[in-house]
């Protein structure tokens, strides 16, 4: 649901960039979203095929780069990936962690003609 | 033609955080102490704005801004507490973000007031992705709804300064384990502070508001 205004921030800063650099059209937005970001790559896609339409945009090849969750034990400083929401530490079993990756939610860049 | 790469770099929600800049800019200058209330639905969060009202109301000025998907049940009851109340209905959006709140900022008298409650939606998913200005992060997280949720929704607890444990007057009918419950929400965030309250019985809420009124004062100081 809330990939309806991250959509509309991520056209509106493509379209932004893509003035400023006096292009005839997009044709490719390269994205990068954390596993914990929320955000659903096709639902996405979904809203960017309605929203883009009539603009440079339209027809635009999204591209998403998913990274995973990586967090990181405060006790060992082992960085580990969780698994079934399961946040303990594989090596000393502490749980108290920092999120190190996983929360991205930007844009790269863009690709133009 | 020829393809050209424009590199961008930029976070995807970056306008909303210039915006939130702005707001907290404004209610900084106002001396307002700002509360971003985040929790699923029906945890209660009006509940806990509504107890904090009827004891602080007399001592603090308080405004509020209301954010639902659609209907102005809450906002009335605000209203009716005699509490400048803006409502904002999203129309189906599941977060408030720093545009909603600069425009409700616009309809209050931030020069009369020393406490802002914003209630965001209520979800558990994106709403903390959404700066909105505000000096305090809050989660309710009510008993009913297990024990495990830091776990199933780390972010939004990661984010929060601090965190409400409601409706703790329901205990005794179910399982929930506090003290996994703690140990999880400090794994993920050891800067937390925790209040175990019930709106319901009154248990637990002067200590929240003991800790909310101080704040207030240190902003006023400021």
């Amino acid at each position: 649901m809330h990939e309806a205004s991250v959509t509309e921030s991520l056209l509106n800063l493509a379209l932004d960039k893509a003035k400023e650099a006096k292009a005839n059209k997009i044709t490719r937005i390269n994205l990068v979203f954390g596993e914990l970001s929320g955000i659903v790559a096709e639902c996405v896609q979904f809203y960017f095929d309605v929203i883009s339409k009539d603009t440079l945009a339209e027809g635009a090849a999204l591209n998403f780069e998913m990274k995973p969750a990586v967090i990181r034990c405060n006790k060992c400083k082992k960085e580990f990936k969780p698994v079934d929401q399961d946040w303990t530490c594989p090596d000393c079993r502490e749980m108290s962690i920092d999120i190190v990756s996983g929360r991205e939610c930007y844009m790269e860049s863009i690709e133009v003609e | 033609m020829s393809v050209k790469v424009i590199t961008v770099g930029e976070q995807i929600l970056g306008k909303n955080e210039e915006k939130a800049k702005e707001n907290k800019k404004l209610l900084d200058k106002n001396g307002i102490l700002t509360v971003n209330i985040m929790s699923s639905p029906g945890a209660g969060k009006t509940s806990l704005i509504m107890n904090s009202i009827k004891q602080l109301g007399k001592k603090v000025r308080i405004a509020v801004i209301e954010g639902d998907v659609a209907s102005s049940v809450d906002a009335d009851k605000i209203n009716a507490a005699g509490i400048p109340v803006v409502q904002i209905n999203t129309g189906g959006g599941c977060h408030l973000d720093a545009f909603m709140v600069a425009d409700a900022l616009d309809n209050l008298p931030l020069e009369k007031t020393d406490l802002l409650f914003i209630e965001n939606v209520g979800n558990l998913i994106c709403p903390n992705n959404y700066v909105l200005g505000e000096d305090v992060r809050m989660m309710i997280a009510s008993m009913p709804e297990g024990d495990d949720k830091p776990l199933k929704y780390p972010a939004m607890f990661a984010d929060s300064d601090v965190v409400v444990i409601n409706k703790t007057d329901l205990q005794p009918h179910l399982d929930f384990n506090e003290d996994a419950f703690r140990k999880a929400v400090t794994g993920l965030n050891a800067d937390v502070t925790i209040f175990p309250i019930s709106c319901k019985t009154g248990a637990g809420v002067d200590a929240w508001l003991e800790w909310l009124e101080d704040k207030v004062k240190s902003k006023k100081g400021k």
